[in-house]
């Protein structure tokens, strides 16, 4: 079973964990996925790939605190394991050298954008990158981010830190700004992606936009991961995950990803009533928005 | 022994009758529907063989096992030894006993069927097998010095295990790499606990572990290691046997709507995740009230009987040919009438209609009638004009198949595939169209049965050994 070298808050709720996989990590590339399970009992999870340590034969995963799987996740000790770690799955994100790329990470996505602005500055492109939260206390990676930008541009939704505003406005500004941006790769939640791929159409930018909808085995048996770009149904898994977000059924990808909210919350209310849970104070204070 | 009756006498017995849970019983549970015939009755069943001298069911049997040898065992009440004698040719008794269509096999050409009814062989075999391990009675056969070659095996369904087992006996060192977290294959994801406990195939996996054959689950061939860097790491030969691949889909508006699955998805979230165990297993699956399963094969069957243990009022088989042309076994047809499935044959869906939470609540349905015979033989349907009806369902399962899965192809240079992505090989000896490497089972065939793929396993077993021995110098 794969060894937990670390595992720690990068917020609230906000995690890193760090996974000792190294043959794993000797073929992943940026822009690839994992599946993971907790433990005997638990589902299986697809996480990006927020970093690869090759020296060490370390994968990173940067995870948020949404149900009983993550939550469970923060529970699993430096030291610890997990159940299982497969890949790397789906295809890598497509690198060449265009000239002045912009990567955009919103949320979570600023850990998995991290790798794809590595591989895009390797590749020699002028690198922008926007990094987005809604408050100063949920960003993380601006050390890692700001060593490989070109420029990095920050943004809060609160104006806690940075730019006040959505990572959106900063990216019209930067359009705006008179500088030709050659393509544009945004991950994020679902609304940030589409609003990043509604914008760069006025500007005719290719954009990618990484999705990330549920997921079974991730080698494309199931078809749970089914998603519609330019009218085509595709499966995430194996053609993705990476999409032209110009041609994404953004309203199809919200929906299939609400399938279980309800057996998901009555899961974690469980999980949150079982005194044996050695869950921290913060993750045991995770409340649903609504 | 068993003291003979003369064969008049032997002749008059009946075909035993397998002893199942009560259909209203069983479909609010997952556990095994028939139990398996009681000590008397297979010595009974026994009986019914004639010891033929022609012996049509070993030809009958895709891999040959030595059926009137092994019943004569059971008439020695030797039970262990009776499977023994099966597993010289079938490593995976215990689960062909189960799944496997004896009816189109071994039995359809049984001599005491020409006149009565056929030896009941699965049931007789499931009975040894099962005797054998639940009396810890297991052997490990013997194996042979090692040889020094090294055998790598992508994906452990049927064909894989099968395959894994034989090359083992032989002195051969046998890697398996599985891409799911648990070896087993369509054994362990697709084909329900009712119908075939988990617990065997686990049984049947340890086995071959303690033969030594090394199972590295979680390992995506073609994605961690390529064919050939396997080769390159000093594999001798390789056979794939990664199954069915990509579930088909309908291609018809609506298909995305949440509550409609892929049998595939289905039956995973079910089997190998254990989704109908909400205490114990994390993974959750839509329970539908109104459940229309599309399809009319042993997949079709097992998610609507499935559908039904998860609390389904009502389950429907919507299929757009008749009965007679429906793939599934007529066992498993009948167990499914039996439990209350409503058949809507000769009917298709064309439409999906979703709430406002973009969740499925009805399909439009268009009957059909059949047409002149298609490229399968079978007859095409046809959609009668103004037959349209709207179905109300909220959850749907897609069990039309799959297309095969491009991983290993794609990362394979000179592996030659057919028009369907299906790897291509020399029928008698499962060689693909590049040195070293076999493949079989469904990667090949498309999707068939877990005795085709065992039978696949079985020859390409032979063809790896004789090429190890001959062609791999040490």
């Amino acid at each position: 079973m794969p060894r937990v070298v670390d595992n720690q808050p990068l917020s609230d709720l906000i995690w890193k964990m760090r996974v000792e996989v190294p043959r794993l990590v000797t073929k992943a590339k940026a822009g690839q996925f994992v599946i993971i399970r907790v433990n005997e009992q638990g589902e299986r999870v697809p996480m990006s790939i927020a970093g690869l340590d090759h020296d060490q034969g370390l994968l990173s995963i940067v995870y948020q605190v949404v149900g009983k799987t993550s939550a469970l996740m923060t529970t699993v000790p430096a030291g610890g394991e997990i159940s299982d770690c497969v890949g790397p799955l789906g295809l890598p994100s497509h690198v060449e050298k265009w000239g002045t790329a912009c990567v955009v990470g919103g949320g979570i996505g600023i850990a998995p954008i991290y790798p794809i602005a590595q591989a895009y500055k390797e590749a020699g492109n002028k690198l922008h990158t926007i990094v987005g939260a809604r408050s100063k206390s949920l960003l993380f990676y601006e050390d890692e981010h700001r060593a490989v930008a070109d420029e990095l541009h920050i943004c809060t939704d609160d104006g806690s830190y940075g730019h006040h505003g959505f990572v959106s406005d900063v990216l019209k500004k930067l359009l705006d700004g008179g500088e030709k941006v050659d393509m544009v790769m945004a991950i994020g939640p679902v609304p940030m992606m589409r609003v990043v791929s509604n914008l760069t159409k006025d500007y005719d930018v290719p954009t990618w936009v990484s999705l990330n909808p549920l997921m079974v085995d991730g080698t494309g048996m199931c078809g749970g991961c089914r998603v519609r770009v330019g009218g085509e149904t595709k499966f995430a898994c194996v053609d993705g995950p990476d999409f032209d977000g110009h041609k994404v059924d953004f309203d199809l990808l919200t929906s299939r990803l609400s399938a279980y909210r309800d057996q998901e919350r009555a899961a974690m209310k469980r999980l949150l009533e079982d005194p044996k849970c050695r869950l921290t104070r913060a993750v045991k204070e995770f409340t649903y928005p609504d | 022994m068993v003291e003979k009756l003369k064969l008049k006498e032997r002749m008059k017995i009946p075909r035993a009758v397998m002893p199942e849970q009560k259909p209203e019983d069983r479909k609010h549970n997952f556990k095994e529907v028939p139990y398996g015939l009681t000590e008397e009755q297979a010595l009974q069943e026994a009986m019914r063989c004639l010891d033929c001298p022609k012996k049509p069911c070993i030809a009958g049997c895709p891999v040959e096992v030595d059926i009137p040898g092994f019943i004569n065992l059971i008439l020695e009440k030797d039970y262990a030894a009776a499977s023994r004698k099966i597993k010289e040719t079938n490593s995976l008794p215990a689960i062909c006993g189960r799944v496997c269509p004896q009816e189109e096999q071994c039995e359809i050409v049984c001599v005491t069927g020409k006149k009565y009814k056929p030896v009941a062989i699965g049931y007789l075999e499931r009975f040894v097998s099962d005797y054998e391990r639940e009396h810890d009675l297991i052997e490990l056969p013997e194996i042979a010095p090692p040889t020094g070659r090294r055998v790598a095996i992508v994906g452990s369904g049927p064909a894989g295990l099968t395959v894994a087992g034989d090359l083992i006996k032989l002195g051969h060192q046998v890697t398996i790499f599985e891409a799911l977290h648990k070896p087993g294959g369509v054994l362990v994801y697709g084909i329900p606990e009712f119908r075939l406990p988990k617990a065997i195939v686990q049984a049947e996996c340890d086995v071959l572990a303690q033969m030594g054959v090394e199972f590295q689950n979680s390992t995506v061939i073609g994605k961690m290691d390529t064919v050939d860097e396997l080769f390159e790491q000093g594999y001798d030969a390789i056979f794939i046997g990664t199954g069915a691949g990509l579930p088909n889909f309908m291609g018809i508006e609506g298909e995305n709507l949440i509550g409609i699955y892929s049998a595939n998805e289905y039956l995973t979230r079910s089997n190998l995740m254990r989704a109908y165990d909400e205490e114990g297993a994390d993974t959750p699956i839509i329970r539908g009230h109104k459940v229309a399963v599309l399809g009319g094969g042993n997949t079709a069957m097992d998610a609507v009987r499935t559908a039904l243990r998860l609390g389904a009022e009502k389950a429907y088989i919507v299929y757009r040919r008749s009965e007679k042309e429906m793939p599934a076994r007529i066992e498993e047809i009948h167990h499914a009438e039996q439990e209350g499935i409503e058949f809507h044959l000769l009917t298709t869906p064309i439409k999906f209609f979703g709430d406002d939470k973009g969740k499925v609540r009805a399909m439009e349905c268009i009957k059909m009638e059949l047409g002149e015979p298609d490229a399968s033989g079978r007859r095409r349907p046809v959609p009668i004009k103004d037959s349209n009806y709207i179905m109300e369902v909220d959850l749907v399962v897609v069990a039309i198949g799959n297309s095969s899965n491009p991983l290993i192809q794609a990362t394979t240079p000179g592996l030659e595939t057919n028009r369907w992505g299906n790897i291509t090989v020399n029928p008698e000896t499962m060689q693909t169209s590049r040195k070293g490497l076999y493949a079989g089972g469904d990667i090949v065939t498309g999707g068939a049965t877990v005795i085709l793929a065992a039978g696949a396993g079985k020859k390409a077993a032979r063809a790896i050994h004789k090429y190890l021995m001959e062609e791999v110098k040490k």
